[in-house]
């Protein structure tokens, strides 16, 4: 019956996830989530070892109020953060399970104190050492995401060897915990993990973070897998592989939007350095300055405009002015449209869920894929807040860093409105030749209140 | 005994790989759109473990165990509520284009 009832609760799990190929089946999705849940709950509560139905009652209260508290408030410019904290709680459960499993292995029939089998240890130390190092890499990602600790990556001389060192010390202590069963070697491999975990995400730069936030997805599954292991629950190993599995696929996606692999992206070290010397060969190039007015005026004798929006958009909270601009020029009969590159943001699908916060109904938000030919029919491009993605330099220039990368053909289209802050590079530290352009006009200054200014200009 | 537990081993493997399979093309299938809901309900049912939390917050008593259970059953319980709302709360923001308004071409 137990086994029956897992299965059932797997099986919703599976339909969540399956609701979210598009929004109007994803909110039924969540509730299957939800009943999912509440299943797999309450049929553990049904076990005759659990008797301590208060403390349990009371534990999942004050874990419900502050869970349910902090998703109310949060912003959703913040949502990156969130997270990442969230998955930091997943990791920390999963060592608190199986280091109570390893003091009390009767409780989970795994052995009994000092003579738990052998297969159970290993699961148990492996889920150990995944969850630690997901809370210790999901905090540091936390903290660098908030602003907290420098977004910069930070490197030092034979990082990755320290790491490969730690690794195998890890193995070698696995190995001994499995042999003599000591608390001493447990403590120790949660204590070397998490400290594997901070060196692990410190080299990853500000703008690598999707791939970062999408990898600590998938590590928290597998550290679900690794106690369903321990417990011979298959409930739990579904659930970890299916979260394991997305989270690596969009740790995939996200380092395919950048033309890079998972590996250099991990090794990290990217961004950060500026590149100076490219900066210099365009020093005396002139860039045509334009103000809101001007703005106004290229996109209202338009007949379509593309919004281009990036993180800076998100950082400026300028969603809801913007969509603003977007609505007084539909109503002037333009066609307009908004086009997110996967790398938009800080983690997948970042740019999407803030666009819908503003009321932006999705059919009007398409990926690169769908709209990239488009730009060549479009009079003007509206970029906001994003730059990299848009750089010509990752299809011409062989040098470049972000060669190779899929940017949004901005170039292609009639003219191009860019609103930044300054002339300063993105996070790949290159120069955008785009600024130069006859067709470019730069907008500078904050892109909220660009954007109010140019809503103020179109309804004068 | 040991026949017994490598028997128990390799069906949690054949689950395993099965759901790794299950869990690539579900993935794959869910719209760019909608991945930072994704990782939010990801985040939700990887909280599954509080079954594992329960078991061993579970009995009678107080010692190290049942208090590292409930501590699993607190930190679990925070991703379940948040992840599930938040979640909710990125959904409920999906909208289409509101009815009779459409543009003229």
């Amino acid at each position: 019956m137990v086994a029956i009832l897992y299965l059932i609760s797997a099986l919703l799990f599976i339909f969540a996830l399956r609701g979210l190929s598009h929004p109007e089946s994803s909110r039924m999705g969540n509730i299957f989530g939800i009943i999912g849940m509440i299943i797999a709950v309450f049929t553990t509560l049904m076990f005759k070892s659990v008797l301590s139905y208060y403390e349990i009652g009371a534990a999942i209260l004050i874990g419900g109020a502050i869970g349910s508290f902090i998703a109310l408030r949060i912003e959703m410019t913040a949502l990156p953060q969130l997270v990442a904290a969230f998955h930091s709680l997943v990791g920390l459960a999963a060592v608190f399970v199986a280091a109570a499993a390893f003091y009390d292995p009767v409780a989970f029939s795994i052995g009994k104190v000092g003579s738990i089998k052998t297969a159970s240890l290993v699961e148990m130390s492996i889920g150990t050492f995944i969850g630690a190092i997901t809370f210790s890499g999901s905090v540091l990602a936390f903290g660098k995401l908030q602003g907290t600790i420098s977004g910069k990556p930070i490197v030092f001389k034979f990082q990755h060897l320290i790491n490969a060192l730690i690794f195998l010390l890890i193995i070698f202590l696995i190995v001994l915990f499995v042999i003599n069963q000591s608390p001493t070697i447990f403590w120790t491999i949660v204590i070397v993990s998490i400290l594997l975990g901070f060196l692990v995400v410190i080299p990853i730069g500000g703008a690598d973070m999707p791939v970062v936030v999408s990898m600590l997805n998938s590590y928290s599954g597998w550290a679900a897998c690794g106690i369903g292991f321990t417990l011979s629950n298959n409930l739990l190993i579904i659930t970890g592989a299916l979260v394991g599995a997305s989270g690596a696929i969009l740790s995939y996606i996200m380092s395919k939007g950048m033309n890079r692999s998972i590996i250099n992206v991990v090794l990290g070290g990217f961004g950060g350095e500026q590149d100076t010397s490219a900066n210099k060969d365009n020093s005396d190039k002139i860039v045509k300055q334009g103000n809101a007015e001007d703005a106004a005026y290229i996109m209202k004798n338009a007949d379509s405009v593309i919004i281009v929006p990036g993180y800076g958009m998100a950082v400026a909270q300028a969603q809801h002015a913007l969509r603003e601009m977007g609505d007084i020029l539909k109503k002037e009969g333009i066609e307009v449209r908004y086009a997110i590159h996967p790398v938009a943001g800080r983690m997948p699908g970042h740019m999407n869920v803030l666009l819908a916060e503003a009321n932006v109904p999705y059919e009007e938000v398409l990926e690169l894929d769908e709209i990239n030919h488009d730009f060549p029919m479009t009079e003007v491009s509206f970029v906001i807040g994003a730059n990299d993605v848009t750089n010509p330099a990752a299809k011409t220039d062989e040098s470049s860093p972000i060669f190779g990368m899929p940017i949004l053909d901005v170039e292609k289209s009639q003219s191009v409105l860019f609103v930044k802050r300054s002339m300063a590079t993105g996070y790949s530290g290159v120069d955008n030749e785009l600024f130069y352009r006859d067709n470019t006009t730069m907008l500078f200054g904050d892109a909220k209140k660009m954007c109010e200014d140019i809503v103020k200009s179109l309804s004068a | 005994m040991e026949a017994h537990s490598s028997e128990v081993f390799v069906i949690g493997l054949t689950v395993f790989f099965l759901a790794c399979i299950i869990g690539y093309y579900v993935v794959w299938s869910v719209t760019p759109a909608l991945h930072s809901p994704l990782m939010g309900v990801t985040n939700a049912i990887s909280s599954v473990i509080i079954v594992g939390a329960i078991l061993a917050a579970g009995p009678q008593g107080f010692d190290t165990s049942k208090i590292f259970g409930l501590i699993g059953v607190v930190l679990a319980s925070v991703n379940i509520f948040g992840g599930f709302l938040v979640t909710y709360r990125m959904l409920s923001m999906f909208k289409k284009k509101t009815k009779k308004t459409k543009e003229k071409k």
